[in-house]
């Protein structure tokens, strides 16, 4: 039997407001347990919730980014269930009426083909605070500084499938929120998360098969081993003459497998009704144009603007745009070199993307600014140093070691053009290779390399290749 | 001293005929001898009411006190007050110390308010006549064997037995008014978002409203003032100016147009309680106003969708009292189950526990849309009767209650009889309306209260419709013996 996959996503984004989306207590990560949480968040009697106007703008503009309706009038919904962690026994949500409706998502598969993903809906909810099983011998501890972080749940259609899939439309989604400036995208700390919707059904069936839901994946090589996982135990279950239940199941990545963590015999009923102490949201005109007026360029738009003024191929344009942080990078690049698109593209995209890689180091972090790239990229253009030379200069930036004017004056690394020199290597090197010489002349066109490759040597690199090249043939 | 009114005492400590420190200490011995007999305090604040006085005293000395500065007033138990146990008449936060000030008690606190103590009050806010309290039941200072009504019945007793100057109440189905009623006070639940509710515990946030609870329209409008106003910490509050409430309670009411709702009138209200009422407007005939007869078709809906909407907010309001956090906890719990399970069931009380039974019900997947949908619907219905009488009425009256005060016990074991004590004050909770009680005569010895109730935002006009009437009655100066 052929199996065809599906899955949704409802992925939660932490919006990177100042505070909270109910309480003004604030939201920095990893402070002392308990520390951020005021009364409101807390739950205190008689305590009430007052709206966070960032993250509505958050919202709206994650909607008019993705081109999805904007609720002009929502309606936040409590709910009900009981959890430690849960300090009012409810949960402040959106149920019937989301801030943002319906849209759609491109997503570029690998094969390069493009699949559109529908967007059901996002709305805007309080998150809840953390239990904390460790270090209390049997006890629980409960730390309510998460309590009240704002989230943007992001609803997806079951449109995906196949894990590669999901995992495309989650790194466009997370590109998208860092873009837009509304989520850190911090995956690790658990600012961006999603649960997966899945379930199998025969080829060419319409309907849906019944679907697991894998909760709180928190990176890209989990979501797809997640699903891989449990799309392997669905057909496995079928094809042994079972059913697939429907529940909610956590992944173990140690284990590498899903487990489950409730049927949906003994899920919830969460009794959401509209929380009479938040008034309707109220979107008027004027707030979407104001919230437009601040889109910055998305990711589709600035990968062609980069194609079209920078000459760059897709793949490069696409790696470039990959992040707003990286393409802004880039472009300081250009602009500090003088208009170096192409030698610019060429160091981020290996020399730089490279280095940060191998150390495991984020952009934020890179020993080499914008400005010194481009500085060392200007000296290559004014022939000061070779591109082969530039490794070098690059790696001694990299490891601190101060500009590239700096180390190349340090390293004597300036590349020689002074003809007199170059001839004088040349001339040595051909007294010392009479036999490669004679080959050359007999037709091995290939020495050519070998004697440049040999002057470059004797040089320290330092000598220029188009002037070596040229005196080179001369003399020959 | 504590025959006066809060009008007159404010001029007393302006004139310096006594300090808010003699005024204080003189409340303070009336309720150390005469709070026993009727329960209508939970707690007494005595030293610190005593350091509020002095600071007030100040105050007039610097010739810096507003009117209400030094003022001897309480709080009903369920406002927050910093420092001080907040119960809400549960057993569930006996243990619960308010971290924190409500908006309404800071207020009054700049206001320079002297705070007596907390007063006792139906178990969250939930009864007709304060016997649901952990702390016992309020009696009635008119009739000790009677009940004060509720929930507010600590505050409608501790006014009408002279033991504060003045106190606060909050109003979800009535609580203000129907002990006002069955006190003898005047007492004004204002316009649905008026008020602050911060740091009011809440019973059912979409109806709850907090309100002054006094002697005389006059006192109500001085405490007014103080409460009414935008809140940044309430998004249910209204960003409006509050107007000066004493400014306009001398305006003549020639001209006023009375509506009557037949509905009022009808198969249930004690005849008794009819005559009053109805002598009371034959003395506004005299007052120059006109009677209207007019009709509010849906009346008979405000009870059931009262019951439906207050106990589905309640059920999930109450959900914070786990055990978890603060409040009772039960001993030695096995589990997280367990622990939820014996908190919530001992801490809470039987009427509580009926409501949330019947709020988690009523909001449960199959039975939102055929309750909690079809209440909200049925909501409308009722303000858009309101909607309609005020397009020919100023103001509507009637009786706040079927009867007089009842006997304590009479009522307890059969709730849906107690709910109907409230089948006159639900409908202007339910459309968000103001409403007031104010003294109107006796039955025997039991008082009768008149229901005013106003147009939204209307409580200037509801306050001076009151202190006329009370500047022809003497019903609201009179106290009950044993209390004189």
């Amino acid at each position: 039997m052929q199996w065809e996959v599906v899955i949704g996503l409802e992925i939660h984004a932490q919006l990177a407001t100042q505070s909270k989306i109910f309480s003004g207590a604030a939201i920095a990560y990893g402070a002392e347990p308990n520390t951020q949480a005021c009364a409101v968040d807390l739950g205190l009697p008689g305590v009430l919730p007052v709206l966070n106007a960032e993250a509505v703008r958050m919202a709206v503009k994650f909607g008019l980014a993705t081109g999805c309706e904007i609720g002009q009038r929502s309606i936040f919904a409590r709910k009900n269930y009981f959890y430690p962690d849960l300090p009012k026994g409810y949960q402040i949500s959106q149920h019937d009426l989301p801030i943002v409706g319906r849209g759609a998502l491109e997503i570029e598969l690998e094969d390069g083909s493009i699949k559109i993903v529908g967007i059901t809906r996002a709305h805007l909810e309080e998150d809840a605070g953390k239990s904390l099983h460790e270090d209390f011998a049997g006890l629980t501890g409960i730390d309510l500084n998460r309590a009240g972080t704002p989230l943007l749940e992001i609803v997806s259609e079951p449109d995906m499938r196949s894990a590669k899939e999901a995992v495309a439309y989650m790194r466009k989604i997370h590109a998208l929120v860092q873009y837009l400036e509304i989520c850190d995208g911090n995956m690790q700390e658990g600012s961006f998360r999603c649960d997966a919707n899945v379930s199998v059904r025969p080829k060419g069936q319409h309907a849906f098969g019944t679907r697991a839901e894998i909760k709180n994946l928190n990176s890209f090589r989990y979501i797809e081993r997640a699903i891989n996982f449990e799309v392997e135990r669905q057909i496995d279950v079928i094809e042994g003459g079972g059913t697939i239940v429907q529940e909610t199941r956590l992944y173990d990545p140690d284990k590498h497998e899903t487990r489950s963590m409730r049927s949906k015999e003994e899920a919830f009923d969460y009794r959401y009704f509209p929380d009479p102490d938040l008034l309707p949201v109220v979107i008027e005109d004027s707030f979407i144009e104001a919230v437009r007026a601040t889109l910055p360029e998305l990711p589709a738009a600035k990968k062609q603007r980069f194609e079209q003024d920078y000459g760059l191929k897709g793949d490069e344009a696409a790696i470039l745009t990959g992040s707003r942080e990286l393409a802004s990078y880039f472009e300081t690049v250009v602009q500090a070199s003088g208009g170096e698109a192409k030698l610019a593209a060429n160091w981020v995209t290996s020399e730089l993307l490279g280095a940060l890689n191998r150390d495991g180091k984020e952009l934020g972090d890179s020993p080499v600014s914008a400005e010194m790239l481009a500085l060392m990229i200007k000296r290559i253009v004014d022939n000061t140093i070779s591109g082969k030379i530039a490794k070098q200069v690059f790696a001694a930036m990299w490891a601190g070691e101060g500009d590239a004017d700096t180390i190349i004056a340090a390293k004597g690394l300036k590349q020689v053009t002074d003809t007199g020199f170059i001839e004088k290597i040349i001339d040595e090197v051909l007294a010392n290779s009479p036999t490669q010489v004679a080959d050359y002349k007999a037709g091995k066109e290939k020495m050519l390399g070998y004697l440049v490759g040999q002057i470059m040597k004797a040089s320290q690199g330092k000598a220029n290749p188009a002037q070596v090249n040229q005196l080179l043939k001369q003399k020959l | 001293m504590h025959t006066k009114t809060v009008a007159q005492l404010a001029q007393g400590l302006q004139q310096g005929e006594f300090s808010s420190v003699e005024l204080t200490t003189a409340y303070l011995e009336r309720i150390e001898k005469l709070d026993g007999q009727v329960n209508a305090y939970v707690t007494v604040t005595a030293e610190q009411a005593l350091v509020a006085a002095r600071a007030a005293d100040a105050r007039i000395k610097a010739g810096t006190a507003g009117p209400l500065t030094g003022i001897p007033i309480a709080h009903k138990d369920i406002f927050c007050t910093d420092g001080v146990r907040t119960s809400c008449g549960s057993k569930m936060l006996d243990n619960f110390v308010a971290p924190y000030d409500a908006t309404v008690v800071s207020r009054f606190k700049e206001a320079g308010v002297v705070m007596l103590g907390k007063t006792n009050m139906d178990e969250f806010a939930m009864g007709s006549s304060n016997e649901t309290s952990y702390y016992g039941p309020v009696r009635n200072p008119w009739d000790l064997n009677a009940v004060p009504g509720g929930s507010s019945g600590g505050s409608a007793a501790v006014v009408a037995a002279r033991l504060a100057a003045a106190s606060t109440g909050t109003d979800t189905g009535g609580s203000i008014r129907q002990p006002a009623a069955l006190c003898g006070i005047t007492g004004l639940k204002p316009t649905y978002g008026l008020v602050s509710r911060y740091g009011m515990i809440a019973f059912a946030s979409s109806l709850d409203q907090a309100g002054p609870m006094a002697q005389s329209a006059e006192d109500c409008a001085i405490m007014l003032g103080a409460m009414a106003g935008f809140d940044k910490r309430d998004s249910t509050s209204l960003e409006r100016s509050v107007p000066d409430y004493r400014a306009g309670l001398n305006n003549p009411l020639a001209g006023l147009k009375i509506g009557l709702p037949k509905e009022y009138f009808g198969e249930g209200l004690d005849a008794g309680v009819a005559r009053v009422v109805e002598a009371a407007i034959a003395e506004y005939k005299k007052l120059g106003a006109e009677v209207i007869e007019i009709s509010l078709p849906n009346t008979h809906l405000a009870v059931p969708v009262y019951y439906v909407v207050a106990p589905a907010e309640c059920s999930s309001n109450l959900s914070r009292f786990d055990g978890v956090r603060f409040g009772y906890r039960c001993e030695d719990p096995k589990d997280l189950m367990d622990l939820y399970k014996r908190s919530r069931g001992e801490g809470f009380g039987p009427e509580v526990k009926r409501r949330i039974m019947i709020g988690t019900y009523v909001l449960s997947a199959g039975y939102y849309d055929a309750y909690y949908l079809k209440a909200q619907k049925a909501r409308q219905l009722i303000s858009n009767d309101f909607k309609s009488a005020f397009e020919q009425v100023d103001v509507i009256m009637g009786p706040t209650a079927p009867t007089v005060a009842f006997n304590l016990g009479e009522k307890s074991s059969d709730p849906v009889t107690m709910y109907l004590s409230d089948i006159y004050t639900i409908a202007a909770n339910l459309a968000g309306l103001p409403g007031m009680s104010i003294p109107a005569g006796f039955v025997g010895n039991r008082p009768v209260g008149l229901q005013l109730i106003g147009n939204y935002f209307d409580e200037a006009r509801l306050l001076n419709v009151a202190h006329q009437y009370q500047q022809v009655s003497d019903w609201h100066s009179r106290l009950p013996d044993g209390f004189k």
